[in-house]
């Protein structure tokens, strides 16, 4: 089938099978491993993408659904090569990370999340990052971060 | 995981989409946003031969004021439902309920249309529409026709649409106002409900739908029963269990279930005020 996606910005035509899921189009033929695949089966969130600016697990969506769409993966989110997004800053400074095997999912659920609720409560961040797992339980500076990046102290 | 191999239809109406299923058969399935769906064929619970990707049709995803009802598109997302002003005046057990299916990720795919088709009887938003009442229109090579939301649910993950119709529209009936509440159980987040109670009241009656306690979505006609002979919460909430079939799995024997019925329908009416 042809596949016809815009890329973080770039364009791309490509022939896929019908069954290849979004995720594996973005690993195996774009060289995006980035996202990753965590559970495979929807529950943990590491393939988080966003699809027209909203967050979706691309383990659970087909390549060819996102024909004519704009898809976003955490390679997009900085502004340049030498630049990081102030939410991947944020995890940084608030050291929001373990492994990191998590972590591009949910630096791509908290943008969305902040998109629909800029200034988010705590317990809202909590439930806004539910669909995400971090297997290390480092969830308080995670949640951290997504808090700072909102603009909120939390010293 | 990966399904197995189908051949993939885009339809662009819902005209087209009803001739597509009919020229390929009953193994050919609808893919709306698909998180029911693609789950059942990565683990090859569902091997569909032919997909007919009905997410394009965009006249079928809209939330209308009708009156004295809400008509939803059948392929009006999760989060349009959770976010809608409309819905929150007019209809807030169903936003509610909407916020509660899954986790934003499924929410920014999932459709009303989808998950009521899939008839999973563990899924929130079947039961919140059962609980409210109201109808569901389905299209077919022969038009369209109107099921009672009461006949809708007909098995386990079994509708009473036929292989060739497709759901394009859910009308709910106005039920402002605070009677409402929406109890969910469950041990981890984003999971499905252990079990789950819907209780709202429509025009002075007292409706009551529960989630997990049979093969299909199913109202506590003895709970509603009481309440409408003047029992307290309390005392109806004893009625849960009556006339359920509880399922056992790796969370919960039937017994436990029946318990939670009773406890969570308590809590409901109490929340609600529904007396």
């Amino acid at each position: 089938m042809e596949l016809s996606v815009t890329v973080n910005g770039t364009g791309h035509v490509s022939e896929v099978e019908a069954r290849t899921l979004l995720v594996y189009y973005l690993r195996d033929e774009l060289g995006l491993t980035g996202t990753n695949v965590g559970c495979d089966t929807s529950s943990c969130g590491a393939c988080t993408v966003h699809v027209n600016g909203e967050s979706v697990k691309s383990c659970t969506m087909l390549a060819v659904q996102a024909d004519g769409q704009e898809v976003t993966t955490i390679e997009g989110l900085a502004p340049s090569s030498d630049e990081l997004h102030p939410m991947q800053e944020s995890f940084q400074n608030n050291h929001g990370l373990q492994c990191g095997y998590c972590t591009p999912g949910m630096v791509m659920a908290a943008c969305s999340l902040l998109d629909e609720n800029p200034v988010p409560t705590e317990d809202e961040v909590r439930e806004g990052l539910e669909g995400n797992l971090c297997r290390c339980t480092g969830y308080h500076n995670i949640v951290k971060a997504v808090l700072a990046c909102s603009g909120q102290d939390v010293s | 995981m990966i399904p197995a191999a189908f051949d993939y239809k885009k339809a662009g109406s819902s005209e087209e989409a009803v001739a597509l299923i009919v020229e390929h058969g009953d193994e050919a399935k609808f893919l709306a946003g698909g998180h029911s769906l693609i789950p059942m064929m990565k683990l090859r619970l569902a091997v569909p031969s032919v997909l007919v990707d009905i997410a394009g049709v965009e006249d079928l995803s809209y939330i209308d004021d009708r009156g004295d009802h809400i008509a939803i598109g059948a392929l009006t997302k999760h989060r349009s439902l959770e976010t809608s002003d409309l819905l929150i005046a007019e209809c807030p057990l169903l936003a509610h309920v909407a916020s509660k299916v899954g986790d934003p990720q499924v929410r920014h795919r999932g459709t009303l249309g989808g998950s009521l088709a899939h008839s999973d009887p563990a899924s929130d938003l079947p039961a919140a529409v059962l609980a409210l009442g109201g109808s569901l229109v389905a299209e077919g090579p022969n038009g369209q026709r109107e099921i009672g939301v009461a006949d809708f649910f007909t098995g386990y993950f079994e509708s009473a649409l036929s292989d060739d119709e497709m759901l394009t529209e859910v009308r709910v009936p106005k039920a402002p106002g605070a009677s409402w509440s929406y109890q969910k159980f469950n041990r981890r987040a984003q999971d499905w409900a252990i079990v789950g109670v819907a209780a709202v009241e429509v025009q002075g009656a007292a409706q009551v739908a529960l989630v997990n306690m049979g093969s299909t979505p199913l109202r506590a006609e003895a709970v509603e029963a009481a309440l409408a002979g003047g029992a307290s919460a309390e005392e109806a909430a004893e009625a849960a269990a009556d006339g359920t079939d509880a399922p056992t799995d790796l969370n919960a024997s039937p017994e436990y279930r029946d318990h939670l019925a009773r406890v969570l329908t308590k809590r409901a009416l109490e929340a609600s005020g529904i007396s």
